[in-house]
């Protein structure tokens, strides 16, 4: 895989787009695989209990998977040297059935000097934000 | 309430976190990373690490495992049933490749109250043990080579909030 050539970018370019679905199944294995096993991304009954409308995924593993169309258009993960998110909505997953996120990656900052590159990602669910200010700084 | 008393806190180096190949696959695997440097060692050497590298969320393994020495304190007030991700952000010095043993200096930066809500701030500094090393040096200036900083904060509602 090959990184892109920081010279042939502009601010405002989308460097990626995509679509990826959660279901119940994938929040258990990010829980086994984290060690976050906080019942509210499991038991229906406990999160109610807690206040919200049923199971919500761990806003880690929206972090996680999102970043991926950075570190994909990048072609090495390694590259990513800063990355930071507010969690502003809980991503409800419904069971049965998926809740769909729509990432789109754009250039916000390039500094050509120090080589590297801010992508600004737009996360949402059904159109609502999920996540604010997320920037993820590259090594190009 | 969070205790406010625990703002300013450092914790001693913690026992190291050993990374391994198979976990970095599973947690790969979990947030769909299929990039190969995470998963074939080939891949990985080829494009110039050392074994296969971590991605860049995975540190929160390894940072959580830190906060539980404050968060499961019963001094330090955090009902963690009322706990809320507010936001998070890893700074990496270097990638985190298998093989590393990573210990934590875990810092509580930030206590604020306002009415029933209380947010937290820690920030975990990661460490890489040098190469033999089981456990951090206590005498030692810093534990090992800066590998990653996180930063969390959490929001914890209070009982009528």
């Amino acid at each position: 895989m090959t990184r892109p050539d920081i010279a042939t970018l502009a601010v405002g370019d989308t460097i990626g787009k995509r679509t990826v679905a959660f279901d119940r199944a994938a929040l258990v294995r990010y829980a086994g695989a984290s060690g976050d096993f906080n019942p509210i991304h499991w038991n229906d009954k406990f999160a109610e209990s807690v206040g919200l409308p049923g199971v919500i995924a761990h806003g880690m593993l929206t972090m996680g998977t999102v970043v991926g169309v950075v570190a994909d258009w990048a072609g090495d993960p390694g590259a990513v040297v800063d990355y930071q998110t507010r969690f502003t909505k809980p991503v409800e997953v419904p069971n049965p059935g998926t809740a769909s996120i729509e990432v789109t990656g754009t250039i916000g900052v390039i500094d050509a000097e120090a080589g590297t590159v801010r992508v600004d990602l737009a996360v949402t669910v059904d159109g609502a934000k999920v996540l604010g200010r997320t920037q993820v700084l590259v090594r190009l | 309430m969070a205790n406010a008393d625990f703002e300013g806190r450092a914790y001693p180096a913690n026992a190291p976190y050993s990374v391994g190949r198979e976990k970095i696959r599973e947690f790969a695997s979990a947030v769909g990373a299929m990039h190969p440097a995470h998963h074939d060692l080939v891949a990985a050497r080829g494009s110039g690490y050392p074994d296969l590298v971590a991605p860049p969320t995975f540190a929160v393994i390894v940072a959580q495992r830190a906060e539980s020495q404050y968060i499961s304190d019963p001094e330090a007030q955090i009902d963690f049933s009322r706990v809320v991700h507010a936001d998070e952000r890893f700074t990496h010095h270097r990638p985190i490749v298998a093989g590393d043993e990573l210990t934590t200096v875990l810092h509580v930066d930030r206590i604020v109250s306002r009415g029933p809500i209380s947010m937290v701030t820690t920030r975990c500094e990661i460490f890489a043990l040098p190469a033999g090393a089981e456990a951090p040096d206590p005498e030692a200036d810093a534990p090992g080579e800066p590998v990653a900083t996180v930063t969390s904060t959490l929001a914890i509602r209070g009982e009528d909030a």
